[in-house]
Order: C-alpha cells, then structure tokens, then sequence
C-alpha cells in the first residue's frame, strides 16, 4: 500500500508574530520552524499505523526549500520511509496544491493524509484542492479511520457532531484530534533518518492565484476589568449594557 | 455583478452562517443562492429575506458530497455567467470551496473576516488569528468562504424566486452511514456565546456547572487543549490553536490559564471574561471582564445572576 502525507513547516506555537518590510512580510528572526502539529500529530502517525498494520510504504511531500529538510527529517525519523521536496518558496495554497498534485498524479497512491489545517495561514485548503486535481473523493477532518481491505471506515467532524462514512481507495484526507497519538522519534529514528532518502524534485511551474499584501497585528487591548467576585450581578449587568453581548 | 452563493440547505434547515454568506453577497452584488436536496419552498424562500434574488435548487440528490456539490456550483455558476462564488467557512464550505476554485482556475480566499476592501484586497486571520493578512486574488474569478460570526444579518425584505436546477452531478463516492448531532446543542462554530472551561474544574465530574450556565446563557460549551486530552471532554469541543478556532460575542474562560495557543483559537472574540483563582494567570491580559476568585464559588453565583437578569428582562 503506497501512502503519502502531505508536510509543512511552521512556526513553533508559542511564536511571537511580527511582519517586517513595512509589514508585508512575516519577520522570520529568531523563528523557531516545526513540523505543522496536525501534519506530524494525526496525519503521519496515522500513515505510519497504516503501514505497521496492512504493509506498504509512507511518503512524505513537503513544497518548500532547503530551509525545510530538518522537519523533513523529523518526519523520517518519526517512521516516513521517504521524503519528497519539491523545490520552491511557496505561499499561495493552489500554487502548492498544484504542484503536489502535479508530481503525485503519476505515482498511484492509495491513501493520501494531511492535517486538517496549517498553524500558520489555516486556510484548510490543499486538501480539497489536491482530492479535486486528482479526482478522488476527500474525507475532511477525520478524527478515526480503519481500513479493512480496500473499503475505509472515517469519522468526521461535522457542525455540531460527528459523520461516520465509507469510502473505497484512493481518497484524500485530512487529520484532526483523535485520529493518532503524538509520537517522539527514538535514538534509531533519529539515526536511520539521516540515511533516507528525500528527493528535491524541481517545481512544474504552477501559477500563485492569490497573494498577501499586507499584514496587521490585533490592536492592544485595554486593561482588564475586575469584577468582585461577590458581585456576580454586576458582571451580567456590565455585559448586557455596558458589552452589549447578552 | 452575479453573484452566486452556495447555501446547505439539508434537513429543511438553514443555518444562521449560510444567511451570512447571503447578506456578504448582497453588499458586494446580486445574489443567486445554489443548494440542493429536499428543502421545502418555504425553508428556501428565507434567503429572500436577506437579499437572494433567485434560488437554484437541485433535487437530484441529497447529502455534502464535496464532489457532488463542486460540480453543482460549477454548473450554476457557468448558468449564471457568476466570477465571484461565496461560501460559509464551516467544514462543509472548507472541503466544498478549493474543489471549485481548482475547476474555475480561481483563487480562494479561505476564512475571509471581512468585505472586500476599495483596493480589491479581503481581510483574513493568519497564525491562528494572532494576526490579519491583506489578501489579494490575482485571477478574474474568485472564490471566497466567509468565517462564521464575521458579519452581522441584515434583512432587507426582498423574495427569492425558486427554480429547479440540474447540476449532472453524478454519484457519490462516499457512503454516509451515520451522524451524531447531539440535540438542543449549539454548534461551537456557530455560537454567538460561549462558555469554556479549563484544568481549573479539576475533573468532568464538575462540568454541571458550565454545562448549567452554559444553558442558561443559550450558550455553546467548549474546553481547553488539556480537558479535551483527558478525555474529560470530547475532541470536538477543544478550541486554540490546535483544535477549533472561534469568534462568538462573548467566550466565558473558566479555570483556562490563557496559554498563547489557547488564546490564538478565542481572541477573535468579541467580549472575553475570565474567571481564575490565579490573578497572575495570562488570560487576565487578553480578557475584558476578570474575575478573581474560586469557580467552585463564582459560577453558582453567575448562574444565580443570570436567572435574575432573565427573569427582570
């Protein structure tokens, strides 16, 4: 069974934001990069249960540059069996979208993984755009998935619950909580990855659709206001009149 | 300028997010709404009220199917010579929205918080709403999901007149075989209050109390990253940054410390409380309203105040 589970870097969650370049650019001093936490959390642990349970191998595919092979090699050593890079500075989600698609149209995967969204721009948008490229159904934020054969059983967060479906291979999915445990990559990982092999494949050119132009910071609030905690009336009273919210 | 929108309509109901996306249309264009399954015309003929002109309904099949309903936007789309193609940002419009932009070669713009600004651009958050991006669409013909909770309703009285609609959508690779919605609950996503709670409860056997005020509000129950990981509560109610991002009118936070990955999820909220034994905790920098004081102690209290203001207002 081929699986592939789609990567990206971001930055580490306790990253204080700022933009340089008249605030046009994300100011990446001092930035701390990780693996993207639903990327490694759910989607890879996941591909990697799959292959430990029916067989295969576990890809990884990262749109990014030489900045990105050290998650890379996390993933490897985490337990992918190989890495692809397709070699570009990216932002724009069709453009990656598109490229992945580009290199994994002709390689017959059976199950492709991603986390359910990315930290950084949280557009929760290669997943659909990829499953759409590749005419293949997509299960989006799956939380349980058990293959029998070759028919899958998911779990999906729907608004306000939870949809069980079935959906034969190849399918495209993406992974939130629930669908795999953390797991930190041991001594032998670590070492066994630095000999995996992670191919750099050129980019197909595909087009950006969309750009950033600019970006702002939430604006700093005022002080907060302490409420006696023995007053609780006047706490409703404050966010009927005063907030408006109730 | 047409412009269409795709409303979920299943199960004869129209959620408050999908008159949302309506009304964002009526500002910028003239609104055509594309849905599909069974809906009575009565049901549909609501989006009226908030500025659709005509409603093209396809009842050929029922369900979300991603791939399905791509083809049936595509389809009303090249119908209604439509460039510019609206959906709500729940999970339906985020599996629904990149398939259409793919097919019509159009940028997304995912999560939009706003309406597009006089130099084209639309505001979206970014890191998790630690921050705003200016997006720009470079082609023709855009496709654009709108964060629930970003746009206040405004009825503007109009009809909708409804019209049956073939979308050739095909069949459906994926077979549902059962939903959970628990009932009476309110979506999280779609919840205009919220009250959440944290390791401070010190175990589920003490989520009563939230789950009280919580329903005395009309309010949406959620947790922290830690609860969720306890098991103390289910995944799907764990908002921050790893788990659901939220922006209702008021998110209550009790017991919640306010790590930055928690707040990245809530601080696009537009009133915050806190309630903490811990003046020291960093929620009480994020929040407007702070409460210092035992939850064991000030929740029962808050409950009692809300029945009072419920029963003079």
């Amino acid at each position: 069974m081929k699986i592939l589970v789609c990567i990206s870097k971001s930055p580490d969650t306790t990253t204080k934001i700022s933009f340089t370049e008249n605030d046009t650019k994300f100011n990446e001093d001092g930035v701390k990069y990780i693996i993207n936490p639903q990327d490694e959390w759910y989607a890879l642990v996941k591909g990697i249960e799959l292959k430990e349970a029916n067989g295969g191998t576990v890809t990884t595919i990262t749109v990014g540059t030489a900045e990105d092979d050290a998650i890379i090699r996390k993933a490897l050593a985490i337990g992918a069996d190989d890495a692809v890079r397709i070699d570009l500075k990216a932002t724009d989600a069709s453009q990656v979208a598109t490229e992945i698609a580009n290199y994994a149209k002709s390689e017959g995967y059976d199950i492709i993984l991603l986390g359910s969204q990315t930290i950084d721009y949280n557009g929760s948008q290669i997943a659909g755009m990829l499953a759409e490229h590749l005419d293949l159904p997509f299960i989006a934020e799956a939380e349980s998935m058990e293959l029998s054969g070759n028919t899958a059983k998911l779990d999906q967060e729907i608004v306000g619950g939870v949809q069980s479906v079935e959906v034969d291979l190849p399918f495209v999915v993406s992974c939130t909580k629930g669908m795999a445990e953390q797991r930190i990559p041991n001594m032998r990982g670590i070492m066994a990855a630095r000999t995996k092999p992670l191919k750099v494949v050129p980019a197909s050119g595909a087009n950006e659709y969309t750009s950033f132009v600019k970006y702002s910071l939430p604006a700093p609030k005022s002080a907060v206001k302490l409420i006696d905690p023995n007053n609780m009336d006047e706490l409703v009273e404050l966010l009927h009149t005063e907030a408006k919210v109730i | 300028m047409s412009i269409l929108v795709y409303v979920n309509s299943n199960g004869d109901k129209i959620a408050k997010n999908g008159f949302e996306v309506v009304t964002y249309g009526k500002k910028i264009g003239d609104v055509t709404v594309v849905t599909n399954g069974n809906a009575s015309e009565s049901t549909l003929s609501e989006l009226g009220k908030y500025g659709a002109s005509k409603v093209l309904v396809d009842r050929s099949f029922e369900g979300i199917d991603g791939q399905q309903v791509a083809k049936m936007v595509v389809a009303a789309a090249e119908k209604e010579g439509s460039n510019t193609i609206l959906f709500s940002a729940d999970v339906y419009g985020k599996a629904i929205a990149p398939r259409v932009s793919v097919k019509l070669s159009a940028g997304l713009v995912s999560g939009a918080t706003g309406l597009p600004q006089s130099d084209g651009t639309i505001s979206v958050n970014v890191f998790s709403g630690k921050a705003f991006g200016q997006l720009k669409v470079n082609t023709d013909k855009k496709v654009i999901s709108l964060l629930p909770n970003s746009i206040p309703l405004e009825e503007v009285g109009g009809t909708a007149s409804i019209e049956e609609f073939d979308g050739n959508v095909g069949e459906s690779k994926v077979k549902v075989t059962g939903t959970k919605v628990p009932e009476g609950d309110i979506p999280l996503t779609e919840a205009e209050l919220v009250v959440s709670a944290g390791r401070g409860m010190k175990g589920p056997e003490n989520w009563g109390m939230i789950e009280e005020l919580a329903k005395e509000l009309g309010a949406a129950t959620a947790c922290s990253r830690p609860v969720a990981d306890s098991g103390w509560r289910p995944h799907h109610e764990h908002v921050g940054q790893t788990g659901v991002a939220i922006r209702p009118n008021l998110y209550i936070a009790i017991g919640i410390s306010g790590a930055i990955q928690h707040l990245a999820g809530v601080n696009g909220s537009k009133v915050m409380v806190v309630i903490n034994t811990d003046e020291e905790a960093p929620f009480f920098k994020a929040a407007d309203y702070g409460v210092i004081g035992d939850a064991f102690e000030v929740v029962p209290r808050l409950i009692e105040a809300v029945k009072k203001f419920k029963a003079s207002n």
